[in-house]
């Protein structure tokens, strides 16, 4: 029976000894595997993951952001994607091939202040991220609610296979979309958007509890919408 | 010095009372500023300082920008209500040094090529100073630093030693820093076994250094024990732990 070792740790504690393989925010030393941050380290046969407790949103590749349009340019969109880098929409990408600033207008399709629902095209260390639109449901987000979380709560309120965010999204009504950049958007009626979002919260603020997935179901209750 | 004899009584015990290896009061909080992406408080003697980390964020002005790692910046300031005079509040001479020096004690611990084209922010803010403010300051940061969630080797802990006459002592406060014969801030990383402050002023036998130095990383450690618990308690709500438990079928 494999067993996981759970280990609260914070920058410069030791994880385990030996070989292992490992993700990210974890150091080896030698034999030793340090952790580098506040968070939850599980130790299993073969294998260390350390899930952070808190930290910035850092683009990876394919990643699905939600993200804020704030610059246009001759040749794209700058995008605040809740982190240190600005994402860069191509015009290309959105116009194809043909595209020239000549002929295309770019505020006709995206305007500064829109929502757009992106994926992290690719990102390396020497350039921001570019973003594409590309595929179902990607582009702008015209209607709901923005919530801001913590991005390395994202995994949580998502849940195991997504279980979390479709309890939330059955019980209130809402469709709801969650960015890796930890930007949720909620969209339903008025009294579903509050208590999606007070489930929201709840999952932010007790990430790490146990059975978090019925005391959430608690907290939505069948109970009649406005009532605690 | 006529000085001198009042700092340490014959029985070896110090104006506040305390025996030569001993340190003031500490108590540190994790998580205090809501607006700052990680801080932390201190209360160290009669220190009492904040200290809040930004970012990692754009750079500005962009010239600055480092294309292989992040610009660690940090300001160390006093308030002007923190010392019994008005202080002005320009940043002065010493406080740009003390600004230099804890930028520099924390930039080993902090893995800055982890965050390219981007700047960290650490603020030091002096709220009521005491002998020592400099060792509170990057103890408090380091914490501030953590619970930013930026990627740490280590924590970095400072405690500072002196000497009073040719007695080495331990965490001097301000009138035994003013007063005394020697002040050595230090700062290190405990787990890695690193020093990365060693400053020293006063002048010290070969075995008074060695012994004021081996006296600050031994009561560094004992101030990590007290760091760690504030992390801990801000996180894990008490004492860190480890279980085990099945593995989840995927």
């Amino acid at each position: 029976m494999p067993m996981i070792q759970r280990k609260q740790v914070i920058p410069g504690d030791v994880v385990a000894k030996g070989n292992y393989r490992y993700g990210s925010y974890i150091e080896k030393r030698g034999e030793e595997y340090v952790a580098l941050r506040v968070g939850l380290a599980e130790v299993g046969r073969d294998e260390i993951k350390l899930n952070p407790f808190t930290g910035p949103y850092l683009p990876r590749t394919d990643d699905e952001v939600i993200g804020k349009v704030i610059d246009i340019n001759g040749f794209g969109w700058v995008i605040d994607i809740n982190s240190c880098f600005d994402g860069f929409l191509p015009a290309s990408f959105v116009f194809g091939r043909d595209f020239s600033p000549a002929t295309h207008d770019l505020s006709s399709k995206f305007r500064v202040g829109d929502i757009l629902g992106t994926r992290i095209e690719s990102y390396e260390r020497s350039r921001d991220p570019q973003l594409s639109i590309r595929g179902e449901g990607y582009g702008k987000i015209s209607s709901g609610e923005i919530v801001k979380i913590s991005p390395t709560k994202v995994p949580r309120v998502i849940g195991r296979r997504g279980t979390m965010i479709n309890l939330i999204s059955e019980k209130t009504g809402c469709d709801i979309r969650v960015g890796q950049n930890g930007v949720i958007v909620v969209d339903g009626s008025p009294d579903g958007i509050v208590k999606a979002i007070k489930a929201i919260r709840l999952v932010e603020e007790e990430t790490h509890a146990p059975d978090l997935m019925s005391k959430v179901e608690a907290a939505l209750g069948g109970g009649v919408v406005g009532g605690n | 010095m006529a000085g001198t004899k009042k700092l340490i009584d014959e029985n070896g015990i110090r104006l506040d009372g305390r025996k030569w290896n001993e340190l003031r009061p500490i108590k540190l909080q994790v998580g205090v500023m809501k607006n700052a992406d990680g801080s932390a408080y201190i209360e160290w003697g009669k220190n009492k300082i904040m200290a809040a980390v930004y970012g990692p964020k754009e750079v500005h002005p962009k010239h600055q920008v480092l294309p292989d790692r992040a610009l660690l910046r940090c300001r160390y300031h006093m308030a002007p209500f923190s010392v019994d005079e008005r202080k002005n509040p320009a940043p002065s001479r010493r406080e740009i040094e003390i600004s230099k020096v804890i930028r520099e004690a924390l930039v080993s611990a902090v893995i800055v090529e982890d965050y390219p084209r981007t700047a960290i922010e650490v603020w030091v803010e002096v709220l009521q100073s005491d002998g020592g403010s400099r060792v509170a300051g990057i103890t408090a940061a380091s914490l501030a630093l953590a619970d930013a969630g930026i990627n740490m080797r280590d924590l970095v802990v400072g405690c500072s030693c002196g000497l009073i006459g040719e007695q080495v002592v331990s965490d001097l406060d301000d009138t035994e820093d003013k007063e005394g014969n020697g002040d050595m801030p230090v700062a290190i990383m405990p787990n890695l076994g690193l020093v990365s402050l060693l400053q020293v002023d006063g002048v010290y036998t070969r075995e008074n250094f060695q012994k004021a130095f081996e006296l600050a990383i031994e009561k560094g450690k004992q101030i990590y024990q007290m760091q760690r618990e504030a992390l801990t308690t801000r996180f894990f709500g008490g004492e860190a732990q480890s279980t085990e438990v099945e593995e989840a079928a995927e």
